[in-house]
């Protein structure tokens, strides 16, 4: 595997998913604000205001750029996995080395026909490898790709 | 271990049984009693009422170990029944007695209902009086079979038998307890399994069968005393002290009050000034003395305890240990099962040549993947127990790589962002002379740095991967390329600017980080290990 070969970019889905779930936290956030405001005598709107034009660039933004972060290559017998973006971890798990596979949809993601592959492996970092943001099928046919390379060392 | 045939009057040969367990193998015609003969059972269901129990022997250790468990209950619950009145006493010892007997009971049914089956494929344990549990283990999910003795089952001749599967700590199976050569040949049956085939009997090998052989690693009484001296705890030390300190209201006067002290001697007193500066020397002297014997000794009776009679031996299944004088443990460490190498040492021992040495394992050893295989030992007893677990050690011409610059100014510059601010706060609240503290801990830490940069180093060959640590009491890891399970590198913000990473490898069993190195140097390593990763599968090393 080169370390040049192109990401393969996750699911545009996967950034709608990444864009509500920042939303509900934001909303969540929003309450200890409004709760701040109505602390402060008289309604200027001193705290709730910098809050959501700050909230709005965090939605506008973050979910973008971290979608962007994020990429995949399964090339020769190998998956990479690469994420982060102030934290970039770049991790590869050849399919010889995988104990087992999961293929997780939470609600959201089923919402949006998209879902995680997790490979676990036995060594103690790295127990388990995530990767978010495929389409259902991908996942399923990635998975299928890999259990067959295992097999085929098995046998 | 099985240098002799075990002396047995019947001898069942088991079915050779592949691995996959595609199909079940046939029925062995010849008959034997005990359950224990694989071939008559073919791993079915509908005979496992009669199942073997584990020795009657353990129902009494089990009584004797839940009575340690009521006896201070029932001490305190007598002296409050009590209560200076000793005609209670007719009452209690008909209540105390009947509390025994149920208890003697519950450990009497807990051990009848208790039984176990080694089966074709699989072990299987059905246990409970009220609710039943019943467990199946395939062979192929054990990684190891330890014996452990305690004290009391160890009076009795008796061995507690764990499976190991990996899952790791409450999970495991375990019998307990068997006796010493039942527990000895349960193993030697599991790990013929394991293997595909051989022969077992009903009448198991004695337990000492490895005498003969020259142990690759053993201890004897002066070696462990040795060990005991190096293993000096000062944390005895530290808590003796602090309990003078606590405890101090128990002494006639103020021992860390330096005022009253100088009252009393420059005072009307004056009793210990009386008695000369020699015996105020000697005092200090005294409880010097006094701690530091109970650090020795600390260390001497935990070493003595854990390593007495250490022995690691080569057997046809593995690395064996044995050791302890109370506890006694055995363990088996498959060879191939071996993941990565420690070598360590202490600050003080290294200048005498001393280390230890570990063996990264998938078979657990009470909790810990790390076997120490021999934990203090000279380089040249190391090196064939490396040569045995078919790992090497580095050689003189390994090209050893350092961490880069900017990692080390980093570290120096982050110790000094924490120290720093913390020495102007003491400064500013008027404490000049604690100020000094962050100040002085800074430089100790930028020096320490500096030197460990000179020293952390990372080298590749051909099949291992080598990273050296810790220059005041160097470590050595000694990981194989191809046993390793993934591969991470990772940035942080500043790493990222500063352009070095941290190359994390996913190792069963123990952790494989080689930080501060440069990004190129990261994926450069990386290309080797995923080469060699590649060629085998993770079949080919379990």
């Amino acid at each position: 595997m080169d370390d040049n070969d192109p990401l393969t970019p996750l699911d545009p889905a996967y950034r709608s998913v990444m864009r509500i779930v920042t939303a509900v936290w934001l909303a969540i956030l929003l309450v200890p604000t409004i709760a701040a405001e109505v602390a402060i005598p008289g309604w200027n709107g001193v705290v709730v205001i910098p809050y959501l034009l700050l909230a709005a660039a965090i939605l506008l933004r973050l979910p973008q750029r971290r979608w962007q972060a994020r990429g995949y290559v399964m090339v020769d017998e190998r998956l990479r996995v690469v994420r982060g973006m102030l934290f970039h971890s770049d991790t590869v798990v050849p399919f010889g080395r995988v104990q087992h596979i999961d293929v997780d949809q939470g609600p959201l993601e089923r919402a949006y026909d998209i879902a995680t592959l997790t490979v676990h492996t036995a060594g103690s970092h790295n127990a388990s490898v995530h990767l978010p943001g495929l389409k259902h099928a991908d996942a399923l046919a990635m998975r299928d790709a890999i259990r067959a390379a295992i097999r085929r060392d098995t046998l | 271990m099985d240098d002799r045939p075990p002396p047995d009057k019947r001898s069942v040969t088991v079915p050779v049984t592949a691995p996959a367990r595609s199909s079940d193998p046939s029925p062995d015609p010849s008959p034997d009693p005990l359950p224990v003969a694989a071939g008559q059972e073919d791993g079915a269901a509908e005979d496992m009422g009669d199942g073997q129990r584990t020795d009657p022997r353990s129902f009494i250790v089990g009584a004797i170990a839940s009575l340690g468990q009521v006896a201070l209950p029932l001490a305190f619950g007598a002296y409050a029944v009590l209560d200076g009145e000793p005609t209670r006493l007719l009452f209690a010892i008909p209540a105390v007695l009947a509390i025994l007997a149920v208890s003697t009971a519950l450990s009497y049914l807990n051990w009848y209902r208790f039984t176990y089956r080694i089966g074709a494929s699989d072990i299987r344990v059905e246990s409970g009086v009220i609710s039943r549990a019943a467990r199946s283990v395939p062979y192929e999910r054990i990684q190891d079979v330890s014996l452990e003795q305690k004290l009391i089952p160890r009076l009795f001749g008796l061995v507690e038998v764990r499976f190991e599967t990996g899952a790791g700590g409450k999970d495991e199976l375990k019998l307990s307890y068997l006796a010493e050569a039942e527990g000895e040949r349960l193993r030697e049956v599991v790990r013929s399994q394991k293997d595909g085939a051989v022969v077992m009997s009903d009448e198991g090998a004695p337990a000492e069968t490895c005498e003969a052989l020259p142990p690759l690693f053993a201890m004897g009484p002066r070696r462990v005393v040795t060990f005991g001296l190096f293993e000096f705890s000062l944390a005895v030390v530290a808590v003796g002290a602090g309990a003078a300190q606590q405890f101090d209201f128990l002494l006639p006067f103020d021992l860390w009050d330096f005022d009253a002290w100088q009252d009393r001697l420059a005072g009307p007193g004056r009793w210990l000034a009386g008695l000369g500066v020699a015996a105020q020397i000697a005092g200090g002297t005294i409880a010097v003395v006094t701690f530091t014997t109970l650090g020795f000794l600390t260390g001497l009776v935990r070493t003595g305890l854990r390593e007495w009679d250490f022995r690691l031996e080569r057997t046809d299944k593995g690395l064996r240990r044995r050791r302890g004088l109370l506890t006694r443990t055995d363990v088996v460490m498959p060879i191939h099962r071996v993941q990565a190498l420690r070598m360590g040492t202490g600050v003080v021992r290294r200048w005498f040549g001393w280390r230890e040495l570990k063996v990264v394992s998938l078979a657990q050893d009470s909790g810990s993947a790390n076997h120490s295989v021999a934990p203090f030992a000279q380089a040249k007893e190391i090196a064939p127990i490396v040569a045995v677990t078919g790992f090497h050690l580095p050689d003189e011409g390994l090209d050893w790589q350092r961490a880069t610059r900017q990692y080390r100014t980093d570290q120096v510059v982050m110790a000094g962002l924490v120290m720093f601010p913390l020495a102007v706060g003491l400064a500013v609240a008027g404490q000049g002379l604690l100020a000094l503290l962050p100040l002085a801990g800074f430089a100790v830490i930028a020096a320490m740095e500096f030197a460990n940069w000179r020293f952390v180093a990372t080298g590749v060959d051909a099949s291992q991967l080598f990273l050296r640590r810790n220059f005041l009491a160097p470590r050595l890891a000694i990981a194989s390329r191809v046993k390793l399970q993934s591969v991470e590198i990772s940035q942080g913000p500043i790493a990222r600017r500063r352009g070095y990473a941290t190359l994390s490898l996913g190792l069963a069993g123990g952790k494989f980080a080689i930080s501060g190195i440069s990004l190129d140097r990261a994926r450069e390593l990386r290309a080797a290990v995923l080469e060699s990763i590649a060629g085998r599968d993770f079949s080919e090393l379990v």
